[in-house]
């Protein structure tokens, strides 16, 4: 279905449950063809049981988050490059 | 803002007032105690809890920039929506809900910026856009923005009180897709490139672009400022996508 993805702004309440800064702004390099973007730039699918996250050149998966009541998981297998900015 | 703050903590949010901003929108005015402040284009989260346990949340964009314990949303209703239509219709002045955030540090408009801003929104993607035009009144900005609105109808516009008043360096153009005003010298379709390049800054300017809207408008109107010439490193994006709010 085209169109039926968000984008990587909607990562942000999910990953600062894990992480102590902002990463939306966070640049990404993608395992399968090493385009670079920032996080908010990825194509967030969140009909599943998860939230998927793919490269928006080459589709790919990026980044995987699934929550369950006792634990998160965080599957970047297909990020070879995740660099944050610091605040001034 | 510290360097590193805290993980994110759900808070208690009292709704203090309402008013209907459309038809199937309303603004939502909270007070959320020890509120840590936000940038124009940040969301929250909020979060309802069921009688049984059932929690649903979904995140929306702030309205407003920062003012202490003040809280601005505007929710537009999804029909079959989990959340939006308690928002819209139900919850009443007193009522608690949990937030959390501000999340998103991306799609934000900082006031110390010196380009200039386009906006371009779709329905209502105007929301974080509108809390980057209120920002930069506040801080007092003399940056010139230009904000071009994509709406069905004339009904359909948020803010239009405040956003028709002349603003000293605020440009504000309405693209209508269904029905105009009488008169409107261009008639009712799809925001197209002409529209984007009449209201919007030469590339030459190197504006900060920012389209929030349904994913669909997003992806047209990033393609249309790129093919204007427009550097893609200087446009920022939020599609909010045919989510069940």
């Amino acid at each position: 279905m085209t169109h039926s993805y968000v984008d990587g702004n909607a990562l942000a309440g999910p990953l600062r449950e894990l992480f102590a800064v902002e990463v939306t702004g966070a640049v990404l390099r993608c395992a399968g063809c090493h385009r670079t973007g920032p996080l908010a730039g990825l194509h967030v699918y969140a009909r599943a049981p998860g939230l998927v996250a793919r490269c928006p050149g080459c589709q790919a998966v990026m980044l995987r988050l699934v929550r369950t009541p006792t634990r998160v998981h965080l599957d970047l297998s297909g990020t070879l490059g995740f660099a944050v900015p610091l605040p001034a | 803002m510290t360097a590193v703050r805290s993980r994110l903590l759900w808070r208690v949010a009292t709704l203090v007032d309402a008013t209907a901003e459309t038809a199937s929108a309303r603004t939502l005015a909270f007070d959320v105690p020890d509120w840590p402040g936000h940038l124009a284009g940040q969301h929250v989260d909020v979060r309802l809890t069921a009688d049984d346990g059932y929690q649903a949340q979904r995140s929306y964009s702030l309205a407003a920039p920062a003012d202490g314990d003040r809280v601005l949303l505007t929710v537009q209703r999804v029909s079959d929506g989990e959340v939006s239509p308690y928002l819209t219709d139900t919850i009443r002045p007193g009522d608690p809900v949990e937030v959390r955030g501000p999340v998103g540090g991306w799609f934000v408009w900082r006031p110390d910026g010196t380009a200039p801003v386009l906006l371009v929104a779709g329905g209502s993607g105007v929301v974080p856009l509108a809390a980057m035009v209120r920002a930069r009144r506040a801080a007092g900005s003399r940056v010139p923005f230009r904000l071009v609105h994509s709406v069905r109808t004339p009904a359909d516009r948020y803010y239009a009180a405040e956003l028709a008043a002349p603003l000293d360096g605020v440009d504000v153009a309405y693209v209508y897709t269904r029905e105009t005003p009488d008169g409107w010298p261009r008639p009712p379709g799809r925001i197209g490139v002409a529209d984007v390049n009449t209201h919007g800054w030469p590339p030459d300017l190197a504006p900060e672009c920012f389209v929030c809207g349904p994913t669909g408008f997003v992806e047209a109107v990033a393609n249309m400022l790129v093919a204007l010439g427009h550097d893609p490193r200087h446009i920022r994006t939020e599609r909010f996508g045919p989510t069940g709010g």
